[in-house]
């Protein structure tokens, strides 16, 4: 007897639910098509660099050795060597950690460990803006600034050099590490810091000898992104750099590195110069993929 | 007169358990406030040396607070008031800055086992380590008496090397309890040590908590009754950020003479 109505009901549950499931599965393919389209565009965008950038040593008989390792640019006497700039790269990436990843790490340990809560709700949004000023504004004022103080202060004839360059990628890596160190740091448990305390250790001892090696490898992902953001970055180089192409050998050479060779010549490139621009990509492409291995590599470990 | 006093010496010798020990923490009056919201009121109670004495009362009425005062553990909550008289071996740990000294001396082992995420050795040998002691032979020496005095070191003597976080609830309990140890303290403080632990590996924190009493002073915060009487000599009832009631385990839970520790103890109440 009871049996009619439950069926009914059942129907009806069952109709209404045939549209939940199509929207469902409408809603489903939509959320895919979004995100199939980062990694198409990603595929394209690689795909196109490696197409025209591996094209003059697979066809025209050049030499990718001689490519990474000559250093001469010379694209109108067809001379395509970019040593100086991967050197210039380099070189400008590991001065900025020298300087921006102390202070960020400081700076990340201030805001979560020692900073009365007042204080760090100051400080905390004002570095996050940092990361939202645009690259060319840190170009700028690193022209404006920081080239003139050390063209008066290191008696430079041109203050565009491999110290300004460092400066400028240390002051704009500073919001990622200083963010990502202070997440990581925030997350380490309460209990670690009391047990340190309790057997009376200073709270700088247990910051330094607990607390951040706990935070280990949240404190190397911030490095390691820091260095992500040096290595590509473009615009605020260009301004800064003065773009000479010479190996350089001390701090206030001028330097041209990766990124600003794309940026200044391919404009006006074309054929195998231009083909040589985008092998310069692949290169700067390779540093970024190996960081990103590095930084897989870290977080899975930090899992277990 | 001479006699007198020797009989007396062998009476204490011979019992030591039932004479009265030293004073080693005399607190009196101590109020404590966190914010606007007072959490004990006008505490008094005398902790005496090479005791165990045992904290017990329902939840939320002020024992872990309470315990924490004693190495002052509670300065790191921001607006936490304290007043009244805290004394340790003579001294008011309140009116002296030397915080550090007084974790030294005071140490303590937490609800949950809240061992470093390093190896057993280093944790062990952390503490001193920090006071600065770096000769091998000795930080081997301090490692392995600590462990012994926990006993756990038959446990954990082949694995040394190996990460703390590895070991059983237990075993990092006892490996807290040795990282206390290390630190030569006169005093430790327990917080429901064994809550988070299974039956077993409880017993033999009890076991050890009795063996260690000859060296240490223990205030141990516990809301197993069982647990207060196998253990303690002492033990206090705390109501409402108040001690109702503080005396011998024995009496506490025999004959208590305030009808709300009665309750308490008989399970009619929280
Ligand atoms: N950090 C804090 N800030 C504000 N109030 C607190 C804080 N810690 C504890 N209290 C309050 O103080 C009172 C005593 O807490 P306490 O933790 O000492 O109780 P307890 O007896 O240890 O309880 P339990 O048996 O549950 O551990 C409670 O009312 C609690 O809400
Ligand atoms: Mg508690």
């Amino acid at each position: 007897m009871s049996s009619i109505p439950v069926k009914k009901d059942a129907g009806e549950i069952g109709k209404a639910n045939k549209r939940k499931y199509i929207l469902e599965k409408v809603s489903g393919r939509v959320f895919l098509f979004c995100a199939l389209l980062s990694v198409v565009s990603l595929l394209l965008i690689i795909g196109f660099v490696f197409y025209k950038g591996s094209h003059p040593f697979i066809a025209e008989g050049y030499s990718f050795i001689d490519f990474l390792l000559g250093s001469d640019w010379v694209p109108s006497e067809d001379k395509f060597g970019i040593l100086p700039m991967i050197v210039a790269s380099i070189y400008a990436t590991i001065g900025a950690l020298i300087i921006g990843v102390p202070i960020g790490l400081f700076t990340a340990i201030f805001l979560a460990e020692i900073a009365p809560r007042s204080v760090a709700k100051i400080i905390s949004p004002a570095v996050q803006l940092l990361a939202g000023i645009p690259s060319v504004l840190y170009g700028v004022f690193g022209l404006a600034i920081i080239v003139p103080f050390l063209q008066n202060n290191l008696g430079l004839i041109k203050g565009q050099s491999l110290i300004a360059v460092i400066i400028v990628l240390a002051i704009m890596m500073l919001p990622t590490v200083v963010t990502v160190a202070e997440t990581a740091i925030r997350a380490v448990p309460k209990a670690y810091r009391e047990g340190s305390l309790a057997l009376g250790v200073s709270p700088i001892g247990t910051i330094f000898k607990v607390v951040v090696p706990a935070a280990k490898s949240g404190i190397m992902t911030a490095i390691v992104l820091g260095m992500g953001r040096a290595i590509g970055e473009t615009m605020a180089v260009i301004l800064v750099a003065g773009n000479s192409l010479v190996i350089p050998t001390s701090l206030t050479d001028s330097i041209r590195p990766l990124t600003t060779n794309i940026a200044l010549e391919m404009g006006y490139a074309f054929g195998t110069h231009q083909e040589m621009l985008f092998a310069t990509g692949i290169v700067l492409f390779s540093f970024i993929l190996i960081l990103n291995f590095v930084l897989a590599r870290i977080s899975s470990k930090g899992g277990n | 007169m001479n006699t007198t006093v020797i009989d007396r010496k062998t009476a204490t010798d011979k019992s030591a358990n039932t004479t009265e020990q030293q004073t080693k923490i005399a607190v009196k009056d101590l109020n404590l406030f966190y914010g606007e919201k007072q959490a004990l009121f006008d505490v008094s109670i005398d902790i005496k040396e090479k005791e165990v004495t045992a904290l017990i009362g329902p939840s939320g009425c002020g024992k872990s607070t309470f315990l924490r005062t004693l190495n002052r553990m509670n300065d790191l909550i921001d607006g936490v008031k304290i007043n009244g008289k805290m004394v340790i071996d003579g001294e008011d740990i309140y009116q002296s800055n030397d915080v550090i000294k007084l974790r030294t001396k005071v140490g303590m082992v937490f609800q949950k086992p809240n061992l470093f995420p390093m190896s057993i050795y280093d944790n062990v040998a952390y503490g001193p380590r920090m006071q600065g002691i770096k000769n091998k032979a000795e930080l081997n020496k301090i490692v392995e008496e600590s462990l012994r005095g926990a006993a756990i070191w038959d446990e954990v003597k082949d694995r040394l090397k190996s990460s703390a976080l590895g070991l059983s609830g237990g075993q990092q309990q006892r490996v807290c309890i040795a990282r206390a140890i290390a630190m030569k303290p006169e005093v430790i403080l327990m917080d429901e040590p064994t809550s988070a632990l299974d039956p077993i590996s409880t017993l033999k924190v009890e076991e050890l908590i009795a063996s260690m009493k000859k060296e240490y002073t223990i205030v141990i915060v516990t809301h197993n009754m069982q647990q207060a009487a196998r253990v303690s000599d002492k033990t206090a009832f705390f109501l409402n950020g108040e001690i109702i009631e503080f005396d011998e385990t024995n009496k506490i839970f025999s004959m208590p003479s305030d009808q709300r520790t009665e309750d308490y103890v008989t399970g009619r109440f929280g």
